[in-house]
């Protein structure tokens, strides 16, 4: 079985799957309990000066009858007094000690505040800190959260009074709900943090109700802006996660967050550089004894492909993320349609045919036989079909071999290397009446 | 008759008769909705014969528009009701849904049509409304799905209407003859109901001997009058109290309370196409202790669809194949058993009740083929299909009658 353990900027963890700072780290009862069902470890939900939350404060949104595909928030920190969030973190470390537990720490911007909130949470054995510098509702508009998070200097300040006072791991949560994160994860690592987290939540609003016009989630007929999450931005958290991962001038470890729910999510982000995975929508949806797959699956997954430990994953999708100018033009694909597959649904042909290239030609289907064809010289190998297609490998994307070597759109602006011959503009007029 | 009264209970009547497809929980239904593919160029919708837009109705369903989906059906099929409960969706939509060539189940067409038609029925939504006036008049003769998804049609463009039927009551089999546990007759006429509505004059009790006066006082006239009544079986016995025809058993069954039927304990039915298995399978479930199908051929040479045989064999019923119905035998006035010839020569099986279901006569009405204001539909003129086929063909009449007062 693959080794799963995991020296994350120093933190040893039995596995990579840590809770991620929210609902379900709120108490002593939860965090044992996810202990038990074989969480590695966890980042207790943000302290700070209690705060006071709202009753509705998620919203969901719903992708056909798959319930939460995506998700929001407009809950604050803890409403629990520090004293007691504190000492419950010290019962965990006490009766857990082989499970990392990761105070997040949110205060106000002054450095007393936050020398005196440092040392009072490492007292407890917390084996490290996570600055909360996303959250971006509520807290954002008392200058703390993502009002931190959003400026580069800011954040650097910060991180250098945490590190005045930390004795263990400091990691920054970085929101995504910036131009480019690159500039903060930099002013992170410049103020010395030892590890990065992200992505926190996206700013959102789910939905509106048609009926009274409130939007989602409701408090007395109005509503605010939260923090959008679950599997529909892990996309966004992957490209944010690379970009940092991918940055030259950010050597530290990344924690990975934002819509794992599966050991594959978790895979991806590990091959895109990430240390260690935060789950947190997931466990909100099925609870904590998804951790149970999440272990099986990577192991099962790593030891199939002879990956031996998480070292020999991280990382290895990162030189394969380039820059646009840099892919190949001369790379030419063509749609195959396995016809034995094909149910004739022809939502290909549809697809193709209004928003793609108009390269799908219709058969009538009283003749029995196939009812759609690649028309090859319009082909442009945009995927989309395949993309469309309910069968899985009916449709399928084959390479078009040439004779042309490889040519960047770099190489071509600058006059270096060769077009292959290539059929433009197909999807004109003339495949629009031959395809009726 | 003298065949006795049922021996089961009220509650077990009721078990029995409620609906075999109960309609979907809205959460079902939006389920179900969503796994439809969307089809475009969609088998299910070419395998109707209304062509009903199945794709987009089922994606309506799935974005709360139900109002919106009931439109798409009923446009295309005025009887999208009834058809919902009574179509053979097997050999139809449901049949050519691609989902079986993906070794799935089929989309549930037929409930989710139910579905969204039940939601403008409850609500009592008027989705149709009379078209301007045109002063053109036409007569329809028969008020079954045929004439009424004409009369919906002519309406709809502003012709007046007036509907002849002999019976009391408009519907025709669909308000007589579906099966109980298909389709209800309350449903069915309040599917009537919504079509008269656009002010459709209707007559009943009215029996049209000959359509010359109606070729006089109205610009063109459609006949949807059905077939003629159950055939004879020309054998000795027939005429025994105990012997029914399956149509009149049927619209006894479902214009009355249902012990007010009668039913044998040992009931033969003499036939195998669909009606046949509606009347063995409506006796077992009216208390029949046995109830059995008698056809003359094989089993593979059945007229009636592959899964109304698997219906009737799972209500119990017996069935009885190479037998060809020699001679009905009594006991004074009643039925006392029949006479079948079998391959191994003659053989009595004892019954106290005969159900004949051998197919329809022709109509009594007769009209000319060939006069170009005179318009045909339903069974009378397909010889005796589907509700979806008289609504097909009610509606393209329509569309050529309209073409014709307009046009021509």
């Amino acid at each position: 079985m693959a080794d799963l353990r995991t020296n994350f900027a120093g933190i040893q963890s039995p596995n990579p799957f840590w809770l991620a700072s929210g609902p379900p780290t709120n108490t002593y009862g939860q965090v044992a309990k996810a202990f038990d069902e074989g969480w590695g470890g966890a980042v207790w939900k943000t302290i700070g000066e209690p705060i006071i939350n709202v009753f509705s404060r998620y919203g969901s949104v719903d992708l056909g009858q798959n319930r939460m595909m995506g998700f929001n928030n407009i809950e604050l920190i803890s409403d629990r007094p520090i004293a007691e969030n504190l000492k419950e973190i010290a019962e965990v470390k006490r009766n857990y000690p082989k499970h990392p537990v990761i105070a997040s720490l949110m205060v106000e911007s002054k450095q007393k505040a936050w020398h005196e909130m440092v040392k009072q949470t490492e007292d407890t054995g917390a084996d490290g800190i996570e600055l909360n510098f996303g959250c971006p509702h509520g807290m954002s508009e008392r200058g703390m959260g993502s009002a931190v998070g959003q400026v580069p200097d800011y954040t650097c300040q910060i991180v250098e009074w945490v590190k005045e006072v930390a004795t263990t791991p400091v990691i920054v949560k970085l929101t995504p709900n910036v131009t480019d994160i690159t500039y903060i994860a930099r002013a992170a690592v410049k103020g010395g943090a030892d590890a990065l987290s992200l992505i926190n939540t996206i700013n959102s609003i789910v939905g509106v109700d048609l009926t009274t016009f409130e939007p989602q989630p409701s408090v007395a007929g109005k509503s605010s802006h939260g923090g959008y999450c679950g599997p529909a931005v892990k996309p966004i958290a992957l490209h944010l996660v690379s970009a940092v991962a991918g940055d030259a001038s950010v050597k530290i470890p990344i924690s990975g967050i934002g819509g794992i729910a599966s050991w594959r999510d978790a895979a991806e982000f590990i091959a895109l550089g990430a240390g260690t995975l935060q789950v947190c929508t997931a466990v909100m949806h099925y609870g904590f004894r998804i951790v149970e797959d999440l272990i099986d699956g990577l192991s099962n997954w790593m030891d199939e492909r002879g990956h031996r430990t998480l070292a020999d994953i991280r990382g290895r999708a990162l030189p394969r993320v380039a820059k646009w100018e840099d892919l190949d033009l001369n790379y030419h694909l063509l749609a195959h349609i396995d016809q034995d597959k094909c149910i004739k649904c022809e939502l290909c042909w549809t697809a193709c045919e209004d928003g793609a290239h108009q390269a799908i030609r219709r058969l009538p289907r009283s003749n029995g036989g196939p009812v759609v064809e690649i028309i090859e010289e319009a082909c442009v190998g945009c995927n989309l079909c395949a993309a469309v297609c309910p069968v899985q490998d009916c449709i399928t994307m084959r390479q078009v071999p040439n004779d042309y070597p490889p040519v960047t759109w770099k190489q071509y602006a600058a006059g270096k290397g060769k077009l292959a011959p290539r059929s433009e503009h197909f999807h004109t007029a003339v495949w629009s009446r031959t395809s009726k | 008759m003298s065949a006795p009264e049922t021996l089961l209970t009220d509650a077990q009547l009721a078990a029995n008769f409620a609906d075999i497809a109960p309609a979907l929980t809205n959460d079902a239904a939006l389920l179900e909705a969503n796994k439809c593919l969307y089809c475009h160029d969609a088998p299910c919708t070419i395998a109707c014969p209304t062509h009903i837009d199945v794709p987009a109705f089922i994606k309506k369903i799935a974005t709360g528009n139900l109002r919106g989906s009931a439109r798409v059906i009923l446009e295309a099929n005025p009887f999208g009701h009834s058809c919902a409960r009574a179509c053979p969706v097997e050999v139809l939509c449901e049949g050519a849904c691609v989902l079986n060539d993906r070794d799935e189940q089929p989309i549930k067409i037929a409930l989710l049509q139910r579905h969204a038609t039940d939601y403008v029925l409850e609500k009592k939504l008027k989705l149709f409304a009379p078209g301007k006036r045109t002063g053109k008049r036409v007569a329809i003769v028969g008020a079954g799905p045929a004439g009424l998804a004409c009369a919906r049609d002519l309406r709809c463009r502003g012709h007046d209407v007036t509907v002849f039927e002999s019976k009391p009551q408009p519907g025709g089999l669909n308000t007589f003859g579906i099966a109980e546990y298909k389709l209800k007759a309350d449903v069915a006429l309040a599917e009537v109901q919504d079509i008269l509505d656009l002010g459709v004059e209707l007559r009943t009790g009215e029996t049209v001997d000959s359509i010359d006066p109606l070729l006089n006082e109205y610009d063109a006239v459609f006949i949807g009058v059905g077939l003629g009544g159950t055939k004879k079986l020309g054998i000795p016995g027939e005429d025994l109290a105990g012997v029914i025809d399956a149509l009149t058993f049927i619209e006894h069954l479902k214009t009355h309370p249902y012990r007010a039927t009668t039913v044998g304990r040992q009931v033969v039915v003499i036939g195998a196409g669909n009606t046949a298995i509606d009347a063995v399978t409506q006796a077992k479930r009216l208390g029949a202790a046995a109830a059995t199908i008698v056809y003359r051929r094989g089993e593979a040479d059945m007229p009636c669809y592959h899964y109304e045989y698997e219906l009737a064999k799972r209500d119990g019923c017996g069935f009885r194949f190479n037998a060809a119905p020699q001679r009905i035998i009594g006991n004074g006035s009643a039925v006392a058993g029949i006479e079948v010839r079998t391959a191994n020569g003659s053989e009595t099986m004892p019954c106290d009740m005969v159900i004949v279901a051998i197919g329809q006569g022709s109509p009594a009405l007769t009209w000319p083929k060939d006069n170009p204001r005179v318009f045909t539909g339903g069974d009378c003129a397909n010889g005796g299909a589907e509700i979806v086929n008289a609504a097909a063909e009610g509606v393209t009449a329509a569309r050529q009658i309209h073409e014709r007062l307009t046009n021509g």
